[in-house]
């Protein structure tokens, strides 16, 4: 009965030639095909929101109150449209021959052994490959593919904007407890090359997926150091030494120090243990990453930072 | 020296003088037993490795008469790896963490002073050097050396020289030199931490590198760390 009311309403309408049914059809499942487009490519694009607070970073590590942060420029930042897709930087078997290949090569080298190729600007044991692992193209260890396009940007760190130079500066003077090489010297310009190189092809202003370190959620238990210690000595001392000096074979670190004369001093991003605990997660133990579960990886970041290490370079100066 | 200014000795003078030499005596004779013990240790490891010992199969019959090993039938190179290693190794086969139906009974039936004895004379023993005999093709050899120096990191795969020391040539106590080694030996174990039938290594740390390889890795790699070009790049 109601089939065949229905059925006469349809028919009727069809006689119209205004209004079709099947048109009611027609705009939901265009309505429905349109709202789905915009719902899965808010998967692939996802809008940030501006921190409200630029000290918010800084207030993620604990027992660190007030401290410098050696983070990523979050502050004053525009909204930041976030790729989800991955990018990978060419082979460096690639790297083209000729003039220009030759200093990407040196800027390569620069950057796996340091300790040999820019030695003057260095105060410990480091090379800049330790904490940016496979020469600086590893995701989630800050790969250098995804700081290039970043650059320049304004650095709570010196209240000030930063060139791409002035970033591996930071690093030179705090992770490397050295001194920056001179800007537009032959080490800067071989290691910008170098970033230039494995960001070819990256968009220019866009944080990519794989970016610095990981920003770990919060423990369930305050980080500390008494537990850290016990993940430490079962994961970690193998290879950092029981002592955390590293291990050293013919006058090199086959396993950096972890803290100590020889390792970073306490200005450098890895001081802070929400960028140890990130590093530590997603890299360590080598070979392991992602082994270590959220509570140790922050409690053994808690045991690192805890310890000795040179003076904060800006402090020692006033 | 104020006592030489006197012609003659007080008699506690005297006494003291005894004493310290008397001590020094002692000291002296201590020192070289400790000295003749250790050198004693490696001749009887000696002894072991070449005549092996009562149900103990002398070691050369498979390890060859200077620990080279012998290539076709994956008899390791012991000679020049670390004591320490050898020893865990040997422990790990008498007491069923690693199994191997050769090494088994024997190093079941090698005591703990024997173990350390042979032990340490393997590893006085000479190491690897390179040599000119190229063993990898050229495309293997290239694949092998990346995998040694670099590692796979699309993969996740650390470099093998990452823990093992430049070169491969170890870094003890936990970490075996690997340069020299036979590739069919080399390739035996990467494949027995796949299969899971090796599974001693500290921490997991070796397994974790052996799975994420291809045959085709392993094979490179076995055969590039048979004669890693030390100095000179391979490309
Ligand atoms: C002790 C560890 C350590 C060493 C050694 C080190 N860095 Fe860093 N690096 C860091 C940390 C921590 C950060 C900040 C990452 C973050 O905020 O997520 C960083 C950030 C960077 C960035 C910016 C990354 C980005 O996405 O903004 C660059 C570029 C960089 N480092 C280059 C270098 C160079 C060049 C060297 C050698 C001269 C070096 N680093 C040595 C720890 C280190
Ligand atoms: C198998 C050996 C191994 C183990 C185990 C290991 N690491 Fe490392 N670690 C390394 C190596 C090698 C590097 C340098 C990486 C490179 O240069 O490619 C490194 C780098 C680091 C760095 C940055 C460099 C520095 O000196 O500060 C930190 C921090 C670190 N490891 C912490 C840890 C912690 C914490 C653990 C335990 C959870 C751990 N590691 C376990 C081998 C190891
Ligand atoms: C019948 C042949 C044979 C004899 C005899 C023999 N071995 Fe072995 N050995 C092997 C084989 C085969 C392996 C490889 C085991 C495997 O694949 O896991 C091996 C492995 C080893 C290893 C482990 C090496 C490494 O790099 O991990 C040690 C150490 C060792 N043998 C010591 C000895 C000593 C010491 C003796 C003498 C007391 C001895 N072997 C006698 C066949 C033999
Ligand atoms: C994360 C550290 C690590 C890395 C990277 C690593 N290894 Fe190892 N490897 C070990 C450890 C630890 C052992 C010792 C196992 C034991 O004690 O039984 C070992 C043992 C071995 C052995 C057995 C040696 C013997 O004499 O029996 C072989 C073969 C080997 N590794 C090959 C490789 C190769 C090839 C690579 C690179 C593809 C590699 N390893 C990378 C940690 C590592």
């Amino acid at each position: 009965m109601m089939s065949g009311w229905l059925k006469n309403w349809f028919e009727s309408q069809k006689q119209t030639r205004k209004f079709h049914p099947f048109w009611i059809v027609l705009v939901v499942t265009a309505t429905l095909a349109v709202g789905g487009l915009v719902w899965v490519s808010t998967y692939l694009f996802k809008i940030e929101e501006v921190p409200a607070v630029p000290a918010v970073a800084a207030s993620a590590a604990p027992g660190q109150a007030g401290a410098q942060t050696g983070n990523l420029p979050t502050t004053a930042k525009p909204s930041l449209l976030s790729v989800e897709h991955d990018f990978s930087p060419p082979d460096p078997d690639d790297i083209p021959e000729g003039e220009f290949g030759d200093v990407i090569r040196l800027g390569k080298n620069i950057f796996t052994d340091t300790q040999t190729y820019a030695k003057a600007y260095v105060g410990n044991g480091l090379n800049c490959v330790n904490c940016h692992l496979d020469a600086g193209r590893k995701p989630d260890s800050a790969p250098l593919w995804a700081a290039f396009g970043m650059f320049p940007a304004y650095r709570d760190k010196n209240k000030q904007v930063n060139s791409y130079e002035d970033r591996l500066a930071g690093c030179f003077r705090f992770s490397m407890n050295g001194k920056a090489p001179p800007l537009g010297g032959k080490e800067m310009v071989a290691l910008t090359s170098y970033s230039y190189w494995l960001a070819q092809g990256a968009p220019i202003g866009v944080a990519l997926k794989g970016r610095g370190y990981p920003e770990l959620d919060q423990p369930a238990l305050a980080p500390d150091e008494v537990r850290g210690k016990v993940v430490f000595e079962a994961n970690c001392a193998i290879c950092h030494g029981a002592d955390g000096q590293g291990t050293l074979v013919k006058g090199r670190y086959v396993f950096p120090p972890l803290w100590g004369s020889q390792s970073f001093n306490a200005g450098a991003g890895m001081s802070k243990i929400h960028n140890a605990a990130g590093f530590i997660k997603a890299n360590m133990p080598l070979g392991q990453g992602g082994s270590l579960n959220l509570q140790d990886a922050w409690d053994v970041a808690k045991f690192m930072t805890s310890h000795e290490r040179p003076a904060d370079p800006r402090l020692a100066k006033k | 020296m104020r006592r030489h200014k006197s012609t003659s000795f007080e008699p506690r003078q005297r006494y003291a003088d005894t004493v310290r030499l008397l001590a020094l005596m002692v000291l002296t004779v201590f020192a070289s037993v400790w000295a003749s013990h250790a050198f004693a240790d490696k001749l009887a490891g000696g002894v072991i490795a070449q005549k092996g010992g009562a149900g103990i199969t002398a070691c050369l019959a498979c390890h060859g008469s200077n620990g080279e090993g012998q290539a076709a039938a994956g008899f390791p190179r012991l000679a020049g790896q670390h004591q320490a290693y050898l020893v865990k190794q040997l422990q790990a086969f008498a007491n069923g963490q690693r199994k191997n139906a050769q090494m088994d009974p024997i190093a079941s039936a090698l005591s703990a002073q024997q173990i350390s004895d042979v032990a340490e004379y393997y590893a006085s023993l000479p190491g690897w050097k390179p040599n000119a005999k190229p063993v990898a093709s050229a495309p293997q050899a290239v694949l092998g050396f990346k995998l040694a120096t670099s590692g796979n990191w699309s993969k996740g795969m650390p470099a093998c020289f990452a823990c093992h020391g430049e070169g491969g040539a170890g870094v003890a106590p936990h970490f075996p030199s690997l340069a020299g080694q036979m590739s069919t030996y080399t390739r035996a174990q990467l494949k027995a931490w796949q299969a899971g039938t090796r599974d001693n290594d500290p921490q997991g740390l070796m397994k974790s590198v052996a799975i994420k390889m291809s045959d085709e890795e392993i094979a490179a790699v076995s055969l590039y760390l048979e004669n890693p070009a030390l100095n000179e790049k391979v490309k």
